[in-house]
């Protein structure tokens, strides 16, 4: 019996810790067991059907009043309005924020710090007591002219007539809108690599042309998720024009359940509807997103 | 180098590209100290010097991507970017700038090619917008350019789905669709793994020898010897040789020359 020429083998018949050798190609992989995981997943499924039980059972959802509301006429009317807030204000607000963005690059300090300004100004303004402010502006401007500056008019428009609450409503939004899209814009066009620009230059591309052709395309991808976020969420603060007295989705449904006393039913259906069309927003994005993605991957 | 101004005009009267005691300060740092430069019409410039000598600088002050603070660069007899009266020189406006520059080709070292576009709207795009062509002519175009390069089966390709080679020979594509007469190269094949470069000096050597005037600034010394008409050695903001390749890459005069031949030899 030598001891030095004995192979350091384990139990007789166990495979070398090596892939290779007789049976190779039959070997399968077993993943580790998780038990923690399944403790996890078990204990979440219990309290979301807990909820939903609760969703279906309690009384106090009441959603026979639910249904008789949801789809009524009022209700319709108030959503219409609501849409009509967020489509009026994204689109004044993101024309407006896109000049600002480019005041904002531009060479010149005079319409930088204008910019700037505007920014700051309206970030640091709650938009609920800039809404109060446009719905009060017939007792600061009684009449509004268009004309040579600091000289005479030629048209002249009674204030109250011309900014309803309505109008009110959507400058205050627009307005608010701007300034946050100006930093998302102006955060897209950053993104985007300066060799961008300068090959477009090189190669003769008209200004406007580089802009809208090679920048603001390659911007839109940076600028989309932020952008999308604003929309939502100018989408839901369009309730604080509730305050106005503006007939929108959350006014509307205060009314109702003013009138009725059933509040938890009502203020449901101004869920649903909140989540539906933001989820409609969702699903528009995720189509935008992908448009603008052209060219992204290998 | 003066003395060749004033010999009657026997070949090429007015070089293609003339720069005069162009200079050009970032901040506090002289990067250009004062340059001439000639370059004759059909001719193969290459431009050598260690990194931050001011090669690039000087390129792109040929099509005023950068504005000189001093000197002054013209090309066909032409000033780039400014306008001459009496002793002032008065800045162009940039629609001005803008239709020289479709005369100049320019090549950058990270190809720069736009990834939204595809690789035919890549060459098509300038033609279209800068020249005002017809959008099918500019394609027909197009399509030759990139049988040139090699690339006729990637017009409807993404920039990022091909190699660096590929997409700098798209980039050469897409600076010949303007038809320039003057092609600036900045070290196109800096950014390049190195078994693509020889492609894209394929290319090159393609176009210099169909008689294209080129300055291409590069570190390649085995191509400047063999492409390059006249080779410009710079250092420090200044050009301290120049010659045709024997006499400045075998025989160089100067030590700095010298210095960093052993280098990178």
């Amino acid at each position: 019996m030598t001891l030095t020429s004995d192979p350091p083998v384990g139990k007789t018949g166990e495979r070398p810790e090596t892939g290779a050798g007789p049976g190779a190609d039959e070997l399968t992989v077993v993943a580790v067991r998780r038990p923690w995981r399944w403790a996890a997943v078990a204990a979440t499924a219990v309290v979301l059907v807990q909820f939903g039980h609760g969703l279906v059972t309690n009384p106090g959802w009441e959603w026979d009043v639910f249904a008789q509301y949801f789809a009524s006429e009022a209700i319709l009317r108030a959503v219409w309005v609501t849409l009509q807030l967020t489509f009026h204000g994204t689109v004044l607000g993101f024309a407006l924020g896109v000049v600002l963005a480019f005041m904002r690059l531009s060479a010149s300090p005079f319409l930088r710090a204008v910019a700037f300004g505007y920014v700051w100004a309206f970030r640091s303004i709650p938009l609920i007591v800039q809404l109060l402010f446009w719905f009060n502006l017939a007792y600061l401007y009684g009449e509004l002219s268009i004309g040579i500056p600091f000289g005479p008019g030629f048209f002249s428009f009674d204030t109250v007539g011309l900014v309803g609450a309505m109008s009110a409503a959507v400058l205050g939004l627009a307005l608010h809108q701007a300034a946050y899209a100006a930093e998302i814009v102006r955060g897209g066009v950053l993104s985007v690599d300066g060799g961008q620009l300068e090959a477009a230059a090189a190669l003769g591309i008209p200004r406007l042309r580089r802009l809208r052709r090679i920048v603001l395309p390659q911007a839109m991808r940076s600028i989309l998720p932020n952008a999308a976020n604003e929309i939502v969420s100018l989408f839901k603060g369009t309730s604080i024009v509730s305050v106005m007295a503006i007939g929108e989705l959350f006014y509307q449904v205060q009314v109702v359940y003013g009138r009725t006393g059933r509040v938890v039913p009502l203020l449901m259906v101004a869920t649903v509807w909140y989540v539906l069309l933001t989820t409609a927003l969702s699903v528009v994005q995720h189509y935008v997103e992908r448009h603008y993605a052209k060219g992204s991957t290998r | 180098m003066s003395a060749a101004l004033t010999t009657p005009p026997a070949a090429p009267a007015v070089p293609k590209v003339e720069l005069r005691g162009v200079r050009k300060s970032f901040g506090s740092t002289e990067v250009l100290r004062g340059v001439d430069l000639d370059v004759a019409a059909g001719e193969v410039t290459v431009v050598l010097g260690p990194s931050g000598s001011g090669k690039s600088t000087l390129l792109r002050t040929i099509n005023h991507l950068e504005k000189v603070d001093g000197g002054s660069v013209s090309v066909d007899g032409t000033l780039v970017g400014y306008r001459r009266s009496g002793n002032k020189l008065y800045e162009l406006r940039e629609r001005e700038i803008l239709r020289r520059r479709t005369r100049i080709g320019f090549v950058f070292q990270n190809f720069h090619l736009f990834p939204h576009l595809t690789v035919l709207e890549n060459i098509t795009e300038a033609p279209v917008s800068a020249l005002r062509r017809p959008r099918r002519e500019a394609e027909e175009a197009a399509r030759k350019l990139l049988d040139r390069v090699g690339l006729a089966d990637k017009e409807t390709a993404y920039p990022k789905q091909l190699s660096g080679g590929q997409q700098q020979r798209v980039a050469i594509a897409r600076a010949l669709a303007l038809e320039p007469g003057l092609l600036l190269f900045d070290e196109p094949t800096s950014a390049l793994d190195p078994e693509l470069v020889g492609e894209v000096l394929d290319v090159i050597r393609d176009l210099a020898d169909g008689g294209t005037t080129m300055i291409v600034v590069t570190h390649e010394i085995g191509f400047a010897r063999e492409v390059a008409d006249t080779v410009v050695f710079m250092d420090e903001g200044r050009i301290v040789e120049r010659g045709t390749p024997a006499e400045v890459l075998d025989n160089p005069v100067h030590e700095r020359t010298r210095a960093f031949l052993s280098k990178v030899l």
